[in-house]
């Protein structure tokens, strides 16, 4: 029997589920997301585009994607 | 006998970055992304305000803003729309710089729901912390010309007095404040909100503002291309009649053709 490695997160106020082990830009791209048009804030603090690679998903860990549109 | 050339060489700087169009537009509200596209494009604006919102991530495939207008071509200019607190708003703007790169920014910080109106408490503190930050802020404010000249002297690269709430078209309200406005800053003054129509672009350019920001006015016209056609018009036309300086206002009639010669 497989064990479920997976860790809860938060994403966007929702619970998600994300592989043990993922770097924030492998999350990402699990979610479908094109990381050239989003920004990422990480448990309250923003993550510099360069630091998507090396920062380690952790459990509860508490994101907020975010990116441009319409606006006045 | 050179202001053709004056004219023709007419653009505006702002942080250092200078802009022929003096007319930024919004992009929310739009039927379509296509019709906000077209709507951009034949407003000639070279700046557009964008809001930065939680992606959608159960449907991340869903058309997205920048595959329809290019930031590569026009200067997207994120906004705090919808902050209530310096706190939001500084929170919002540090995001859109990692999502965009860049430090020139449209701040607003609201006070109420119904009015939209501006805190201004809260707008001069987020001014302070985000020009710390090295934040360019172009800040929408009250059509009052001390706190015009407070956020000037906090760091505000433009200064963005409301002609009217956010969305009501009313026009300028406040025709002596705007122009108190122009005439004490040192930075650019741009009308940001209450315009509805042509009539009150020109107006706001014709008080000698360095330009004018909309989004209603056009995305809610019956039809929003041929709005930001006529927008477009308006702001030069002001801009031409504000360089041009207009003729004093007479009491009474001056007749236009000669008395002499009369038969």
């Amino acid at each position: 029997m497989e064990t479920d490695t997976s860790l809860a997160v938060q994403v966007n106020g929702e619970p998600r589920r994300v592989a043990g082990g993922s770097t924030i830009a492998e999350m990402l791209q699990e979610l479908g997301l094109d990381r050239r048009k989003v920004a990422v804030e990480h448990n309250l603090a923003i993550v510099p585009r360069s630091d998507l690679d090396r920062i380690t998903v952790e459990v509860g860990d508490t994101f907020e994607i975010v990116h441009f549109v319409g606006g006045g | 006998m050179n202001a053709p050339q004056q004219v023709q060489s007419d653009s505006w700087t702002v942080a250092g970055r200078t802009f022929t169009s003096r007319l930024i537009v919004g992009t929310g509200k739009y039927k379509s992304l296509e019709e906000n596209a077209a709507a951009v494009a034949a407003s000639g604006a070279e700046i557009v305000t964008v809001a930065v919102r939680r992606v959608n991530i159960s449907d991340p495939n869903q058309p997205m803003l920048t595959d329809h207008i290019d930031p590569k071509k026009v200067t997207y200019l994120p906004n705090t729309a919808g902050c209530f607190t310096a706190e939001d708003a500084i929170r919002t703007l540090r995001l859109a710089r990692e999502a965009g790169g860049w430090n020139l920014v449209k701040l607003e910080v609201l006070g109420e729901a119904k009015t939209l109106y501006p805190d201004m408490r809260e707008t001069l503190k987020a001014t302070e912390v985000l020009v710390k930050e090295g934040f360019e802020p172009m800040v929408y404010c009250v059509d009052d010309p001390i706190a015009a000249k407070q956020l000037e002297e906090a760091g505000a690269v433009a200064i963005m007095p409301l002609g009217a709430p956010i969305g009501s078209g009313l026009g300028i309200q406040n025709r002596v404040t705007i122009r108190l406005i122009v005439e004490g800053a040192g930075v650019p003054v741009l009308v940001d909100a209450g315009v509805g129509t042509a009539s009150d672009a020109a107006q706001a350019m014709e008080l000698g503002c360095d330009g004018v920001l909309m989004n209603t006015a056009i995305a809610e016209a019956k039809d929003p291309v041929l709005m930001a056609r006529a927008m477009k018009a308006a702001v030069e036309a002001g801009r031409l009649a504000y360089l041009a300086g207009r003729m004093q206002k007479r009491r009474y009639a001056d007749p236009s053709s000669p008395l002499a010669g009369l038969i």
